[in-house]
């Protein structure tokens, strides 16, 4: 495992509520390769944003090791090692679409020249040329979670850690966004790490299924994906998908039943 | 064509719930007119030979006004044009407005735009210290742990005491160390404009939520980056709302600079003069310059409003 990019062992978090601590992860241990497609899936509580959390150094560990490529999460994010997308778009409605892909490479210094030629080459890889002067408004929400993708692209991590990017969309924009990710996936050989609540999107989209349980946040199953890098959407109806899904499945039950 | 008819029906529609009230206000206030001025207008008439009932002032002065205008109906359309009246009819007041406004040149003692300039410059002044002040304190207040604790208390402890009773030490204590003319009216300006800004301020800097705030993070971008990219161009709805407030506190704020001072120009002093020298509609009619002043001036900031989140692309939010 030498090439693993982002490394945990042991991680625990506990968080001190007015409620009382919330054992938010416990001894949670998990290698993601590069070039891995990684789906966190679990009931709500179970710790699969924290972990999101973590990795991005939004969140501190009370305890274990977390690296990501080799550094702590903190120099990571400053490495601009990552690339993150929240449940929401969250475009600033002020920007226009072209200017909220921007907004990265302003903080981060790059010359106005490189913003228009990486803005341009992302809005063509998240499918959106032309629509650089729009806001966010005149955009449907599919659209706009895709501009919030190229954003997240715009400088170039090798990481792009996905918070239920699509949660929020219906079935049918939500398949063909995942499509379009796997598409993504294949040209950029980015690392992804993404959390959802839904079984056969997990299993559509990753390499590596990771399931967990809540109360507290643990891992309960790992599961390495047999199915081939190229998959069209009806892969979905076929035996082996089913089985991974069975077993995604069987995996989250077992969770609750002994939480 | 029709379709351009129907927008200037539909436009006139819009004005109708407004105008009823206006026009109720007009009704209402054309009709307190006979019965305030009733005993006004009865003594002038007994001393023009006229026959009043009753006849002795003192027994007139026993009855209310509207028993005495219903007594004496002759004595009706004087309430309306006595050149003292205890309430100004609304056709006297609009005579006045015309008379010192357009038919008196603006560099006349006389003339209302004179007054209102004085007053206007001091309100101008002061908003802009306040407005300064208001957003400087509400970045403190956002940014230093210190300040979020201590500034709110005091900047709501003064707005408690009444300006009336400040007014006049403000003014007293800046013209004993030589200070006069615009600056302590555009103090106590400044001093009520502050607050809905720094309220105002407060608020829309803090409006963004944790995800806007953590994808910067994601961004390692500093404090002041997250200031003027995010925490600032968020909170200017919230601004411009304050500003229409606070600039409406400033004209109140110069007005009443105006009154202990015996200052001789501006509308609180034209109001002054009107009450001393028994001049009702010099009263009023400063009153309502005072008035459409103020409505200007937040229409201007509505303008400016409207204008300028078109230019951020956030007309859909207002």
């Amino acid at each position: 495992m030498t090439d693993a990019t982002i490394v945990a062992a042991g991680l625990d978090l506990t968080f001190q509520t007015n409620d009382g601590p919330v054992h938010a992860l416990k001894d949670v241990s998990l290698d993601i390769n590069k070039g891995d497609f990684v789906s966190f899936i679990g009931p709500s509580g179970c710790g699969k944003t924290t972990f999101l959390r973590c990795i991005a150094g939004l969140e501190t560990p009370t305890a274990g090791t977390l690296s990501v490529n080799g550094m702590t999460p903190d120099e990571a994010r400053r490495a601009r090692a990552y690339g993150y997308v929240f449940q929401a778009a969250g475009l600033y409605p002020w920007r226009t679409i072209g200017g909220n892909i921007r907004l990265p490479l302003e903080i981060m210094g790059f010359s106005k020249s490189e913003q228009a030629e990486r803005t341009a080459r992302v809005l063509e890889l998240v499918d959106l040329a032309g629509f650089e002067k729009k806001y966010p408004w005149q955009l449907s929400g599919g659209m706009q979670q895709r501009a919030s993708i190229a954003r997240a692209l715009a400088f170039d991590a090798d990481i792009l850690l996905m918070d239920e990017p699509f949660g929020a969309l219906d079935e049918i924009v939500r398949d063909h966004l995942n499509e379009q990710l796997l598409q993504l996936w294949a040209r950029t050989e980015k690392t992804i790490a993404f959390v959802t609540h839904s079984i056969p999107e997990a299993v559509y989209l990753s390499t590596k299924i990771v399931v967990m349980s809540p109360r507290p946040g643990r891992i309960t199953d790992v599961i390495e994906s047999p199915l081939p890098r190229d998959r069209p959407l009806d892969i979905r109806d076929t035996p082996e998908f089913i089985e991974i899904a069975h077993r995604v499945r069987d995996g989250l039950r077992a969770g609750h039943v002994d939480a | 064509m029709g379709c351009v008819r129907g927008m200037w029906m539909r436009n006139l529609w819009a004005f109708i719930p407004g105008l009823t009230v206006v026009a109720a206000i007009l009704a209402v206030w054309t009709l307190a007119v006979i019965p305030m001025n009733a005993h006004l207008a009865a003594d002038m008439a007994a001393r023009g030979d006229i026959v009043v009932t009753p006849k002795a002032p003192a027994d007139r002065k026993a009855l209310s006004g509207v028993t005495l205008a219903a007594k004496n109906p002759a004595i009706m359309a004087m309430t309306y044009t006595l050149e003292r009246p205890r309430l100004p009819s609304p056709h006297q007041v609009a005579g006045e407005l015309y008379k010192t406004v357009f038919a008196t040149a603006p560099t006349s003692r006389r003339s209302l735009v004179h007054h209102a300039w004085v007053t206007l410059s001091a309100t101008l002044l002061g908003f802009a210290i306040g407005t300064t002040l208001g957003i400087l304190l509400a970045v403190g207040i956002v940014y230093n742990r210190t300040m979020d604790k201590s500034v709110m208390p005091w900047a709501i402890t003064s707005q408690t005491i009444p300006i009336l009773a400040l007014a006049p030490m403000v003014i007293v204590m800046l013209g004993s160390i030589g200070i006069q003319g615009l600056l302590p009216k555009s103090i106590i300006s400044a001093y009520l404009s502050f607050f809905p800004v720094v309220v105002g301020m407060v608020k829309g800097l803090r409006s963004p939520d944790g995800m806007q705030l953590d994808l910067l993070r994601t961004y390692s971008a500093n404090n002041s980056q997250g200031f003027w990219k995010l925490r600032l161009p968020a909170s200017m709805p919230y601004l411009f709302t304050s500003l229409k407030i606070g600039i409406s506190a400033a004209l109140v704020g110069a007005i009443v600079g105006e009154l202990p001072t015996g200052a001789r120009a501006g509308f609180g002093a034209r109001m002054l003069v009107g009450d001393q020298y028994g001049q009702p509609l010099v009263t009023w009619a400063a009153l309502f310059g005072a008035a459409i002043t103020a409505a200007l001036l937040v229409g201007i900031l509505s303008l400016i409003e409207r204008q300028t989140l078109r230019r951020m692309g956030m007309e859909a939010a207002v």
